[in-house]
């Protein structure tokens, strides 16, 4: 008869055989919920031997808000609004996931202008938030300057945002039936001065992290993920393209006028810390390739396609729709029983399962390799919990 | 004025005797001149550390507090003095509090040893580059009791990052040491800076001051817990390292501390390799030399270790860390054979005079009887 399986947290722990050959004892950490390399609240707890991570357990729930129920509570409009709470630096790609799978179930139209604008703003988006990891990705590493670098580049693009949607970080602009307000007269051409600034520091953020020895010895074979482990955790995004698998919603499943531009997918070969930054180092220039091929075409029409007043109305069944945000995929589902209220709402958030792949790298590696790893996930805890 | 150096220790000796009120006020002199130096030194490095690291990232740094945020260091002081002293429950009481006061008081006894001018030296003592790095080891002790003292793992996790770290670091340091020591024949500072009368070590030594020069300031960064070898406090991962549980006066100790070994480290560096206070000289060209001489010796070393600061702030504001195992790696398999086959090698220059304007006085001649000893030179 086998022991029944541990269940608590402790006891769990205590499970792991492990025989030190230096007879060196064992300990605990908790890492968080106030670790300045968690970026929140979230806990891992460490079992170290000396300097040497033997496993990490993810303790979750600090910042759960309970968002999928509320939005049993909310009318379908209503639904949009929570989610720039859940990965705060993709407010725009939660935003669309919610509106597309709401827009697929009332059956609404878009125009192109609407697509054109979603898809825009939502790839700035990606290069907004690839501009923070990088930042913060130095900082973890022990190099405060990228941090000031990727904030002074970032300011330029919030600005942007500020201009034409009103708000800076949960922005609340992609609605069912189109956009809250049409982009600002000077949309264009601040994009355009924030490409021409962008592209030269891009190359500025090369030279002083990617091309520094220190970085690269910090990363090179550190947090291997092979790819049927980042396939089985479920990792989605630039920690599954590192792995090596060539899976982008934008390239498998068009939406918006991802079909009509050109672009290609980064993808790693090793699986490591290196091959998550350089992956997310290339999208950011994939990203702005695409914007440079949609910024000139806008096509004219009207931004928004419902009356503000209407009430959006759901047929009894089950929508699921996803899409790519900075992170990976963010799928939302809803259930309707009829009526203004959805019965049901699962958001499938990329975070959650990437932060499970830290438990296959993180042992065996060292403490600094632990918070490199993480970095390199680049988490946004709130996704998380939800 | 002479350019002899005379230590106010030597002065005090001399006079106390003749003139013993003569001999009282150079003692006071030394003491409220250290206490002085050390405080405003303190604070100037700590204003400069934030104003440097704020151009490098693209910001202006303090600015409301005085004029150009000068003030701000002092506003910092007085903050930390009346912030409370929290000593954790389940931590080593003394040991506790004993930690800073080591670390503050390793770096004040290297500072009364260093060379700062012909005349500005508060003890000049023979064997003066051994006992600074002796005393620097005092450092550690604070940072390793601290961690230890601290109840607290992650501070412990610091504590012994760092005294696995200084310990190693501190033979690298010591064989670059060693290469201006063979160059110089002494041990003591003042007959260092006086034996780059002819240039400094960095250039006239063939290499050898180059490559020792190199290996200080990365050993030294090391010794000093700075970036990219700060892995003691490693902020992203240990939150503060050895100073977590730290705060308030006792926190400012540690800290000052930190900004004064800065100092020591690019003192060091000025005495041994870059010439202390000795203008920028070279061999017998008179004019030349005489033009150099126009500046005082004071800012010559003053200029010197502010640059040597500079330098150290550049790395800390531009390198990631170090992973621990890749910090021993780099002592061990690159830094140490490196200094030794230096050490070899500047050995092998001096035995041959083969450096610019060898001075033949300094290897080669027998070394003075000490005091009270027969002139045969065996021990009485």
């Amino acid at each position: 008869m086998t022991a029944p399986a541990p269940t608590t947290l402790r006891a769990r722990l205590d499970a792991t055989p492990w025989a030190s050959p230096l007879g060196t004892q064992e300990y605990f950490v908790n890492m968080g919920p106030q670790h300045p390399s968690t970026h929140g609240v979230l806990r891992l707890v460490l079992k170290l031997d000396g300097e040497t991570v033997r496993e990490v357990v993810p303790v979750l729930g600090y910042i759960h808000r309970g968002i999928e129920k509320i939005c049993e509570h909310s009318n379908y409009r209503q639904l949009v609004h929570l989610t720039d709470r859940m990965d705060y630096l993709s407010a725009l790609a939660n935003n669309w996931a919610v509106t597309r799978v709401v827009e697929k179930a009332a059956g609404l139209e878009t125009n192109g202008r609407i697509e054109a604008i979603r898809t825009l703003v939502t790839e700035l988006q990606r290069i907004h938030s690839h501009q923070l990891w990088w930042g913060v990705f130095g900082m973890d590493l022990g190099a405060f300057t990228p941090f000031f670098y990727g904030f002074r580049d970032r300011e330029i693009l919030t600005d942007v945002f500020e201009r034409t949607i009103g708000g800076r970080l949960t922005l609340n602009y992609i609605q069912p039936g189109g956009v809250m307000h049409d982009i600002h007269p000077e949309f264009v051409r601040d994009v355009k001065a924030f490409m021409a600034v962008f592209r030269p520091r891009l190359d500025e953020y090369e030279a002083l992290l990617s091309e520094n020895v220190i970085v690269q010895e910090r990363l090179r074979g550190v947090g291997v993920l092979s790819a049927a482990d980042a396939v089985a955790l479920g990792a989605t995004g630039p920690v599954l393209r590192a792995s090596g698998v060539a899976h982008d919603l934008r390239k498998a499943e068009p939406y918006g006028l991802y079909g009509q531009v050109q672009f290609d997918v980064p993808i790693g070969s090793r699986g490591d810390c290196w091959d998550r930054y350089a992956v997310r180092m290339c999208e950011m220039r994939q990203s702005l390739r695409i914007v440079d091929q949609l910024i000139d075409h806008i096509p004219e029409g009207k931004h928004f396609l419902v009356k503000p007043a209407a009430k959006i109305k759901v047929q009894p069944g089950v929508w699921y729709s996803h899409l790519e945000t900075a992170r990976g995929v963010l799928g939302a589902m809803l259930v309707s029983t009829g009526g203004e209220a959805p019965y049901r709402v699962h958001l499938r958030t990329p975070n959650f399962n990437n932060l499970w792949t830290v438990t296959a790298m993180a042992p065996g590696g060292r403490v600094g390799d632990l918070v490199a790893i993480l970095s390199s996930l680049d988490l946004v805890v709130p996704d998380i919990d939800r | 004025m002479s350019l002899e150096p005379q230590s106010l220790a030597s002065r005090t000796a001399a006079a106390v005797d003749a003139e013993p009120w003569m001999a009282i006020a150079f003692l006071a002199a030394s003491v409220v001149g250290v206490a002085a130096f050390v405080t405003v030194l303190g604070l100037v490095l700590i204003y400069a550390e934030r104003k440097i690291a704020a151009h490098f990232q693209c910001r202006v740094g303090p600015y409301r507090v005085g004029p150009h945020g000068t003030l701000q260091a002092v506003a910092d002081a007085i903050k930390l003095l009346l912030k409370e002293d929290v000593v954790p429950a389940g931590a080593d009481r003394l040991l506790h509090i004993l930690a800073p006061v080591l670390s503050f008081a390793g770096m004040v006894l290297c500072i009364v040893a260093l060379p700062l001018g012909p005349h500005a030296q508060v003890v000049d003592l023979d064997i003066g580059v051994l006992y600074v790095a002796a005393v620097a080891g005092l450092g550690v002790i604070g940072i390793l009791l601290g961690g230890w003292s601290s109840h607290n793992k992650w501070s412990l996790l610091g504590a012994m990052r760092a005294g696995a770290q200084i310990i190693s670091y501190e033979l690298s340091a010591m064989l670059a040491l060693l290469v201006a020591v063979l160059f110089s024949g002494t041990l003591q500072l003042s007959g260092i800076v006086l034996a780059q009368q002819e240039g400094w070590w960095i250039w006239r030594a063939h290499g050898a001051g180059v490559v020792a020069f190199a290996l200080f300031v990365v050993a030294g960064t090391a010794e000093i817990n700075r970036t990219p070898f700060d892995l003691a406090e490693g902020e992203s991962e240990l939150t503060a390292g050895f100073h977590t549980e730290y705060s308030g006066l006792r926190f400012a100790f540690f800290f000052l501390a930190e900004f004064l070994n800065l100092f020591v480290v690019a003192a060091m560096v000025t005495t041994l390799f870059l010439g202390g206070w000795m203008p920028l000289h070279i061999g017998q060209w008179a004019a030349w030399n005489a033009a150099m001489d126009l500046l005082p010796p004071g800012l010559w070393f003053a200029g010197k270790a502010a640059a040597v600061v500079f330098l150290l702030m550049w790395f800390r504001w531009t390198f990631p860390r170090l992973r621990v195992d890749q910090l021993m790696r780099l002592e061990w398999k690159v830094l140490l054979p490196i200094g030794f086959a230096n050490l070899f090698f500047a050995a092998g220059l001096v035995v041959s005079g083969w450096y610019f304007f060898p001075t033949d006085a300094a290897p080669t001649a027998p070394l003075p009887a000490p005091a009270g000893w027969p002139s045969d030179g065996a021990a009485p």
